[in-house]
């Protein structure tokens, strides 16, 4: 098999965002970068796949050129190959980001079985990339998943809803889109760590199509950090917490 | 016109899609312009009432031809629907099959969808606030599409309804392509946990890392609450004390209960965004510096495994367990 899982940097945001003074964005300067854990699972769900069906896992991103450094991660945790988008460091819209995508995709030697995206990235939540970018290769989606198993050409795909899951049958070749809970991610050990290090990325520079949505200025929103009433410091204070429950009715 | 993608099961429309039907009468009235809905399958006739109490005008129904989900052919007719009855704007509920049926739509249209939006400003263009990160950062943007695309966040808007009479009922048939029922619902399947779904609970009792790995006195008093449900934080999951099913947080379960126990959860931002829908928080925790008293209401601030059997005990000495 032949699958593709397309990931983005975002940074490691701590308990407090803090801005740029533009407005545009979060200020990174005193942090890491990483890829969400819905991505990772898509990663690991490509490697586990490849382990299993044999062929290659190759890990897609657009962003700017340090996410090289996601990308080995990925091949760190074994991926076979790293695609870099190059996009610059501004960030592209969903709509470009997937016309890109696609367009690597069918500009590829490689004829992907499956792509693998994660639901929604952790920063911008713009929820529509995975799609449109079936949407413009004419290939079947499935958003969402928690559970996927691969057989003869066809993917059973779950997704959870309160007390069950919804199950969907589609030919390979397919996207879906994956939600953390779908496996367990590997941590990579030290040697594939430095392994990677090595690893070549495949580079190509495409030019971002216009989206619709123009981003005019980011907030960070006002929390209420007034402290909690202290009802209690010792095991007694379970009587204050029954006094509440029955306050609300819920017992 | 307005148009809104509405959600329904056999108790009517479902909480998103009245709140993503109360924003999208907020845009209906600053442009002007009437409200109209569309809703899918069996029964989606049945709501005209409740729609017409939520201001809706007309509701496009695609009936039996088209029960079973299959998103794209959901996306098609959303489409055609727009179209043919001259569209300014499409609302859609935040969940799961309105942001995926919304996303096939402006992928057809072209355009570009703004996913979880709370607020609208209608002008030459949309004015947006729209969540990131879950809800930690808020984002202003101008949406400037032919059509504008909009999924309504979960939980953020209040619902109001202006009460009127049951919105007319029109059936709508869509003119489906080849593939366009690729992916269909094949089936739906039990979950073999019992209780109350973490999303549903009216309280949600959870455990993080101060439970050590033992959550056996949070699953006692749990079972002594009526619809309460047992969480977990993402570093409990990661520990493997816990399936993911009970992750509460951006990447986990959203909760809206009338009260939330966190007990012995530091409380990170990723997690807190998966409880913002908790009317109340009563925080259990060692450590009166953790993040979760400040977020919290009540806090006890003790060992959780001492503080939640003498919970469950007085529930039992009030007479209060199931």
């Amino acid at each position: 098999m032949e699958i593709l899982t397309a990931i983005k940097r975002v940074p490691e945001t701590g308990a407090k965002v803090s801005l740029t003074e533009d407005k545009l964005d979060i200020d990174t300067t005193s942090l890491g970068f990483t890829f969400s854990p819905h991505e990772e699972c898509a990663v690991e769900e490509g490697v586990q796949l490849v382990e299993e069906h044999g062929g290659n896992a190759t890990v897609l991103t657009l962003g700017p050129e340090d996410a090289t450094e996601q990308l080995r991660s990925s091949i760190a945790m074994g991926a076979d190959d790293g695609m870099l988008l190059d996009g610059g460091d501004d960030e592209w819209g969903p709509a470009a980001t997937a016309t890109a995508i696609a367009e690597a995709v069918e500009e590829s030697d490689t004829e992907f079985d499956l792509l693998l995206f994660g639901n929604e990235s952790a920063d911008a939540a713009n929820h529509q990339v995975g799609v449109r970018v079936a949407e413009e290769l004419g290939l079947p989606c499935v958003t969402g998943i928690k559970d996927l198993e691969v057989d003869g050409g066809i993917a059973t795909a779950k997704r959870e809803i309160p007390g069950g899951s919804e199950v969907y049958e589609v030919d390979l070749p397919a996207v879906i889109t994956v939600k953390e809970g779908l496996n367990e991610p590997r941590y990579p050990s030290m040697r594939a760590k430095m392994q990677a290090r090595k690893a070549s990325v495949e580079q190509s520079e495409p030019d971002p199509r216009e989206d619709d949505l123009e981003l005019v200025e980011l907030e960070v929103p006002e929390t209420d950090d007034s402290p909690a009433e202290i009802i209690g410091e010792s095991p007694e204070a379970a009587e204050e917490v029954v006094d509440v429950l029955e306050e609300l009715e819920v017992v | 016109m307005v148009l809104t993608l509405v959600e329904h099961d056999e108790d009517g429309l479902d909480d998103v899609s009245l709140q993503a039907l109360t924003l999208a009468r907020d845009v209906a009235e600053q442009a002007g312009e009437p409200l109209e809905a569309i809703a899918f399958g069996a029964g989606a006739a049945d709501v005209a009432g409740e729609a017409g109490d939520h201001g809706v005008e007309t509701l496009h129904v695609v009936g039996d031809a088209l029960d079973e989900y299959a998103p794209e052919a959901y996306g098609r007719a959303v489409v055609q629907c727009a179209e043919e009855v001259g569209t300014e704007a499409v609302l859609a509920p935040g969940t799961d099959r309105g942001a995926e049926t919304l996303a096939h739509a402006a992928s057809k249209l072209d355009v570009t969808m703004a996913a979880e939006v709370t607020d609208v400003e209608v002008g030459d263009s949309y004015e947006l606030t729209r969540q990131r990160w879950g809800g930690t950062l808020i984002e202003h943007s101008r949406l400037t599409a032919e059509t504008n695309l909009l999924t309504v966040a979960a939980n953020e808007v209040s619902v109001t309804a202006p009460g009127g009479d049951a919105a007319a009922v029109e059936a709508f048939a869509p003119d489906l392509a080849d593939g366009d029922l690729r992916v269909q619902l094949t089936a739906v399947e039990e979950s073999d946990v019992e209780g109350v779904p973490l999303g549903e609970a009216r309280v949600v009792v959870s455990g993080g890392r101060g439970t050590d790995g033992d959550f056996s006195e949070l699953e006692d008093l749990v079972e002594r609450v009526p619809n309460a449900a047992l969480g977990s934080s993402r570093a409990a999951v990661n520990e493997g004390w816990r399936p993911h099913d009970d992750q509460i947080g951006q990447t986990g379960a959203k909760i809206a209960p009338e009260i939330y126990i966190p007990a012995g959860i530091s409380g990170a931002v990723q997690h807190m965004v998966g409880c913002k829908g908790a009317e109340n928080i009563l925080a259990i925790n060692t450590d009166p510096e953790a993040a979760i008293i400040q977020k919290a209401d009540w806090a006890v601030v003790a060992d959780l495994h001492e503080v939640v059997p003498a919970i469950a005990e007085e529930l039992d000495a009030r007479g209060h367990s199931e």
